[in-house]
């Protein structure tokens, strides 16, 4: 289809009529979605720079930079804050700005609460942040283990904020779960099947499921640790005859699902990215959905893992240990289905896509780290290491990061109507990418040589300074390239010129809308007989539903 | 022939990489190895498949229309084949390595209790009245049983050259086995964040012939005995600056059971789970100010004149 200047034009002039208050009272799920991404983007300057506070504290043995009490609270805030506050704010920034343009649907089921959901989950951060004024931030862990999160063990007000704010944020997160089910299930465009729908649609879905599933099992665990804390309950208090093993279950089976939660929508993005920039369709659809559907259901029997050292005995860890292994498997077929999609494609080396390919090694490194998790014995040496450091920086940076890395420049025209600079963002790209491996390749080696996690300091041992300060240099390079990625946004956003509406000759349907923030997304869509509904209306003779050319539906 | 390199190249990154000092240690490591190279061979073919395909499908720019081919099917079966077959052989040979190293502890009664304490450890010795504090004593050569019970928060029990590692929980009892194969001093540290001076917490075990461990022991029930003035002083500054309260030594009124046992103080080569080297200097600056030594410990200052602490630091290197 033609793209009509005319219809840029009349976007360009509301674009600019812009208020605060427009984004302050805004139900549109556009503007949501880029209020969640910048809100993802403030919360993780402030948790790189608290990574940054570690690796310079961590540079060298016995180095007196930080005290063990800041150092704690650092750690803690660093992880909270990137899981809760910056992984998902990113991902459900992209999954409500793009999911109901690529159903062909002009906005979220319930616009309302879909800004409650937003504006609860802020809330919930700044919260979160308040701590730091109130006397002293969270201090025991992002998975503030029992009883160390006790009133008894952590006297300052840390960990009750922490409670809070991450209940606020748990609210918002179901009720954008709730939303995102209930706007597949109805509002998808007429002919789009469940069958047909995209993949990160489709991902985004299952996703949402394990939201509602998962949450609740942290939620209840905050309200009775704030019992706990507040009102002298005795569910993780042992010399009250509470458990202390009762709150990592809790934990776990809200905080293995979790991991999901953060990777599966990336997984998402990764698919729509390796089909476009292969210039083909996904090989095996039916697996890749279906194994997607496999991780969430293997991801709520898996929790143990977390606990092999806890001395459940052999039995429980038997079970445990052999699910988790079997994660390994529809991952792997994801793995692979990507690596056949593009396979006799004619690849396009954009930043979006490099990103994708760095993934399937990164991502590879790190799932194998996570099977050796799951071989139990192997567990008992290498948990609690640098070893897990490593493993969890593989997946969460090298699996979800990059797909949001990879996601914001493949849609950073839908979101703003410009495209960012690809010369600029492939330097951005090689520069993070070998800052990120100096990082967290070498923390492998730190975690069998016998470096315990979340400690603020460490011995002069032989290598540790060596390889502690690689991973430092590592971590600075990161930094310094993402102020490349910044620069790249501020320069892309005072462009004056909007870019062309469709720049990678797009498969679905988010890119057959020119919508920008604010605006309805469709007046008329085309028939849906395919997965590719915009392939098809832009070239009718190749179209999937009449040309089905030997590729596997 | 290249069956022989491997195997040299196995054994020499094993023994070389893993330090394994116990038969636990044994197992493990050589489980590990057998998993790094699968997940190696693993990471080679990803890695290898994802640059021929980049490689070979890049975009051309030489106008012709380009036709999109597809992989069979066919391959997509033996994606889940292989790995599901990797999953059962590594499923098989975890549970034997697994029921090794770690069998019940049902009934058997333990060779050494050990309790974690925010940020220092206690062990006992089930049978003799020795209590000993950081210093862990060990014998080589046979399996022994170890105890492990928590007095606060959770710590985790880890000598990496030991093998595995295993959680002190409070309200819970955790057991661990350990055949030490050489006599020596092994280092270690506690490894689930257990709060300020987690990093502060290590682990030091001096392992020893049967016969010096037993000769440990002995001289570890007697009562030190104290001759020198000055530390007759500081035994009494002992008790009146209230040390006693958190402190044991036996032999005396002080019977404190919240900071290690001091009844042999002087014969430990270290201070604070091995962060000092056990010697007078050491010793002063500790008790002149701990906060500033070990931030966060639980050991206040007490604000002694220089007489007391001399004195004091005389009577504790005086406790071999």
């Amino acid at each position: 289809m033609e793209i009509r200047l005319s219809d840029i034009e009349k976007n360009k002039a509301t674009y600019k009529d812009y208020r605060i208050l427009r984004w302050l009272t805004s139900v549109d799920h556009k503007e949501i979605g880029i209020m969640y991404l910048w809100v993802a983007l403030l919360f993780f300057v402030v948790g790189g720079i608290e990574a940054l506070l570690m690796r310079t504290q961590l540079v060298m043995a016995n180095n007196h930079f930080l005290s063990p009490d800041v150092y704690n609270q650092i750690f803690t805030m660093h992880g909270t804050t990137m899981i809760f506050f910056v992984m998902m704010p990113a991902l459900f920034g992209f999954q409500v700005y793009m999911m109901p343009l690529m159903i062909g649907a002009n906005d979220m089921a319930f616009p309302r609460m879909n800004a409650f959901s937003f504006w609860i989950t802020l809330f919930g951060g700044l919260l979160l942040y308040f701590s730091f004024f109130a006397g002293g931030a969270p201090n025991a862990g992002w998975f503030n283990y029992a009883p160390l999160n006790e009133s008894a063990y952590s006297s300052t007000s840390g960990i009750d904020y922490y409670c809070i704010g991450l209940l606020l944020a748990g609210i918002g997160s179901v009720s954008t779960g709730v939303n995102i089910i209930v706007t597949v299930l109805k509002y998808r465009a007429p002919g789009m099947s469940l069958k047909m729908l995209p993949l990160f649609v489709w991902m985004s879905f299952v996703n949402a499921f394990l939201i509602i599933g998962a949450l609740p099992s942290l939620n209840a665990a905050l309200s009775m640790l704030l019992l706990d804390r507040q009102l002298h309950a005795h569910f993780f208090n042992v010399a009250s005859g509470g458990s202390a093993l009762l709150w990592q279950h809790m934990f776990w089976l809200f905080g293995h699902p979790e991991v999901y939660i953060i990777i599966l929508p990336a997984f998402g993005i990764y698919s729509e990215v390796f089909q476009v920039f292969s210039r083909k369709r996904i090989y095996g659809y039916s697996f890749v959905a279906g194994s997607t559907v496999a991780i969430a259901l293997l991801s709520f029997g898996v929790w143990v893992h977390h606990m092999f050292a806890t001395g459940l005995g052999n039995t429980v860890n038997a079970f445990f240990g052999a699910s988790s292994m079997l994660i390994g498997v529809p991952t792997g077929i994801k793995i692979f289905n990507w690596l056949g999609t593009m396979y006799g494609g004619s690849i396009r080396f954009t930043v979006s896509m490099l990103f994708a390919i760095a993934f399937l090694i990164e991502f590879t490194i790190g799932g194998l780290t996570g099977i050796a998790f799951s071989i139990i014995p192997i567990d008992w040496q290498v948990t609690d290491t640098y070893y897990v450091v490593a493993h969890m920086h593989y997946v969460m940076v090298g699996g979800s990061l990059f797909g949001v890395l990879s996601g914001l420049f493949y849609w950073f025209q839908k979101l703003s109507g410009k495209q960012l600079d690809e010369k600029l963002g492939k330097i951005f790209f090689w520069l993070f990418v070998i800052g990120f491996n100096m990082t967290f390749f070498v923390q492998h080696i730190l975690g069998i040589m016998g470096m315990p996690r979340r400690v603020y300091t460490y011995p002069d041992l032989p290598y540790f300074t060596l390889l502690n300060l690689c991973s430092t240099a590592g971590a600075f390079l990161m930094g310094g390239s993402l102020l490349l990625l910044f620069y790249n946004i501020y320069k892309t956003a005072r462009k004056k010129e909007l870019d062309r509406s469709d720049p990678w000759d797009g498969f679905t349907l988010e890119w057959l809308s020119t919508a920008l923030p604010g605006q309805k997304n469709f007046e008329a869509l085309p028939e849906i007989k395919s997965r590719r509904p915009y392939w098809d209306l832009k070239y009718p003779d190749k179209a999937d539903w009449k040309n089905d050319d030997k590729e596997r539906k | 022939m290249f069956e022989l390199f491997l195997y040299h190249i196995h054994f020499y990154l094993l023994n070389s990489i893993l330090h394994s000092s116990t038969t636990e240690a044994e197992e493990i490591n050589r489980l590990h190895f057998y998993f790094l190279w699968a997940a190696s061979f693993v990471l080679l073919v990803v890695t290898v498949a994802t640059i021929y395909v980049i490689y070979k499908y890049r975009h051309h720019e030489n106008g012709q229309e380009y036709q999109p081919k597809t992989l069979s099917g066919k391959w997509e079966i033996a994606m889940i084949g292989v790995p599901l077959a990797m999953v059962v052989v590594f499923f098989f040979l975890m549970l034997k390595t697994m029921h090794h190293i770690l069998p019940s502890a049902d009934g058997k009664k333990p060779d050494v209790v050990i309790t974690g304490h925010q940020y220092w450890w206690e062990a006992q010795y089930p049978g003799t009245r020795v209590t000993a504090a950081n210093e862990i004593h060990l014998p080589v050569g046979r399996t022994i049983l170890l105890k492990l019970l928590s007095a606060d928060v959770i710590h985790d029990w880890w000598v990496p050259q030991f093998g595995n590692k295993m959680d002190l929980i409070s309200g819970r009892q955790n057991y661990l086995w350990l055949n030490i194969k050489e006599p020596g001093i092994y280092t270690g540290a506690c490894s689930e964040f257990c709060g300020a001076q987690h990093a502060g917490m290590r682990i030091r075990v001096v392992a020893q012939q049967e016969s010096e461990y037993i000769k440990w022991l002995q001289e570890h029930q007697q009562v030190a005995t104290i001759s020198d003035t000055l530390a007759q002083s500081g035994a009494q500054i002992f008790q009146s600056e209230t040390c006693g309260n958190c402190h044991n030594i036996n032999g005396t009124a002080s019977n404190g059971k919240a900071g290690p046992d001091l009844s042999h103080i002087a014969s430990r080569q270290t201070l604070l789970t091995g962060i000092l080297e056990n010697n007078k200097e050491n010793l002063t600056r500790w008790i002149q100010d701990p906060q500033k030594i070990k931030p966060g410990a639980h050991m206040p200052k007490f604000f002694l004149d220089k007489h007391s602490i001399d004195a004091l630091v005389a009577y504790l290197s005086s406790l071999k």
